[in-house]
């Protein structure tokens, strides 16, 4: 049936290295939270994650188990459940880097890597505090002759690569394509990563390619290292069409997350 | 039924009122009152056999996007969305907004989550809807700590959008670019002038036409309640029960 040979979760934990750029989705792109817990359980240090564009209760755990000393990020928060304690705590005791960003560059840095060009231009931004402290990023003057303003001062954000990428989706098919749906910032993180990961609920015995509307939804197998099958791999976040997010168990981190010991007692029950 | 008006569904009202000339409305992240009105909106356009568009970036039903994450600033750059909404933990009287924190940067006194896509947004989308209901002198203030986006630019940078209006609970204000300087159009029938000015730490121009916020009708009141608050209860839940009761 299948024509790739399925990893554990194990496996997929064991390629994650200390000082990893590691690829984080968004809360609506498949979060994969059992890989996370297992990650901690590891005991790996020094992460350096890239949210595209934001993370939630994922990158929270990962900062508060001490995993992480550089975060690049549009936001870290829980949502409807406030902010994001153990981050802000971080944060604010200098204990990790942020390099704050904004969406669009965060997109924009992993779609020069798609490219293989070293850069990439972004409108807006400028005259930013977020541009101030970015020493990464540059200001030109439009060179162009052709298009846009002549002489317009325009951003140039660094191509990044990621070290690696995991995240979680409904299913691959025989042949190991991953399910996405329109969820297409998962291939713009897969373009951008040396290595990437998928945990799926699970495998069907099907192909993507051979019908039209699934070939269009599918991150094909050519970007994908390796798949574990993990059942209800992002709980308690969502799955998006398959299940919703436990909101009753974020709402019990959240609350727990606010003290160190809070946060302490919680990993243990939840590990 | 109930005609007591919540203070969010007046909030939700003010801000439909906003949205009656446009065509594509979009809705960003933790923004459970901007989801409601721009649903309202679209509802309400169609009595008048317009067509409004209503994006709403955390919700899977109400989202008209398909190209991932990016489809959003995209969309925006190329001028396809007429409206969106920005918060702040901080708004100052040129209208940057500071989404990151209190304290100098980058030693920050208390972190808060992040920019998102406030850096161009606030560029590119022609109408720029501040909404945060705490007014008081710590989220309203002279000048804020650290600029996520700015309230103008200089000559020469590319700006079709910005502000256009900020709604708290207690007013609404209007954005003068050429001043840069918010001036009050609406009071809420609980405020006076006299306190607003006490309880915002910029300035602003007060000019002759004040009105104070109307109440929804008996019609608006029964869409938003009927109608649209189960929709909001897909992609806010937690709002959606503790307004509504659903």
């Amino acid at each position: 049936m299948k024509s790739f040979d399925e990893l554990s979760l194990k496996e997929i934990v064991d390629e994650v290295q200390d000082g990893f750029i590691l690829g984080i989705p968004a809360d609506y792109s498949g979060v994969p939270m059992k890989f996370t817990k297992e990650l901690i359980k590891k005991g790996v240090k020094n992460l350096k994650l890239y949210c595209l564009p934001l993370t939630t209760i994922q990158g929270d755990m990962l900062i508060g188990s001490g995993c992480v000393s550089e975060i690049e990020a549009a936001a870290v928060t829980l949502g409807e459940f406030g902010m994001a304690p153990r981050f802000s705590e971080a944060v604010e005791n200098g204990k990790i880097l942020i390099k704050d960003s904004t969406c669009p560059a965060l997109h924009a840095q992993l779609q020069a890597t798609e490219k293989s060009v070293p850069f990439m231009p972004l409108r807006g931004v400028i005259g930013s505090d977020i541009q101030k402290h970015r020493k990464d990023w540059h200001v030109i003057e439009n060179p162009m002759r052709s298009s846009g303003v002549r002489e317009e001062p325009v951003l140039l954000l660094p191509a990044v690569q990621l070290d690696i990428l995991v995240f979680h989706a409904p299913c691959s098919d025989r042949n190991g394509n991953i399910q996405i749906g329109r969820r297409r910032e998962l291939a713009t993180l897969a373009h951008a990563s040396k290595k990437v990961f998928v945990t799926v609920e699970k495998v069907l015995d099907i192909d993507f390619f051979e019908d039209e509307l699934s070939a269009a939804t599918c991150l094909p197998a050519l970007y994908v290292n390796g798949i574990s099958i993990v059942k209800n791999g992002a709980w308690p976040c969502a799955l998006p069409g398959v299940y919703s997010s436990d909101n009753e168990e974020i709402k019990k981190y959240s609350l727990a997350a606010k003290t160190k010991e809070g946060f302490g007692e919680y990993m243990r029950y939840c590990l | 039924m109930n005609l007591d008006i919540q203070r969010e569904e007046l909030l939700i009202s003010q801000l439909a009122d906003l949205l009656k000339n446009d065509k594509h409305v979009a809705v960003g992240a933790a923004s459970p009152i901007p989801g409601a009105a721009a649903l309202l909106a679209k509802e309400e356009a169609k009595f008048l056999n317009k067509r409004l568009r209503v994006t709403i970036l955390h919700s899977n039903k109400y989202n008209n996007f398909t190209d991932g994450a990016r489809e959003l600033f995209d969309c925006a750059a190329q001028g396809r969305i007429d409206t969106f909404f920005l918060g702040g933990v901080q708004i100052d009287g040129q209208a940057n907004i500071n989404l990151v924190g209190t304290g100098e940067y980058p030693k920050i006194k208390k972190r808060f989550p992040g920019s998102f896509g406030s850096a161009l947004m606030y560029f590119v989308v022609p109408q720029i809807i501040l909404f945060r209901e705490e007014h008081s002198p710590r989220t309203l203030v002279k000048k804020v700590d650290f600029i996520s986006a700015p309230g103008v630019s200089e000559r020469g940078v590319y700006r079709p959008g910005g502000p256009k209006y900020l709604l708290t609970n207690r007013a609404l204000f209007k954005f003068n670019k050429n001043l840069k300087k918010f001036s009050l159009c609406k009071i809420n029938e609980k405020e006076t002038v006299k306190n607003l000015i006490k309880v915002t730490g910029f300035d602003f121009d007060v000019n002759n036409k004040i009105s104070q916020m109307p109440n929804p009708d008996t019609n608006r009141i029964n869409i938003l309640r009927d109608k649209i608050a189960p929709m909001v209860s897909e992609f806010y839940p937690e709002f959606a029960n503790r307004i509504w009761g659903i």
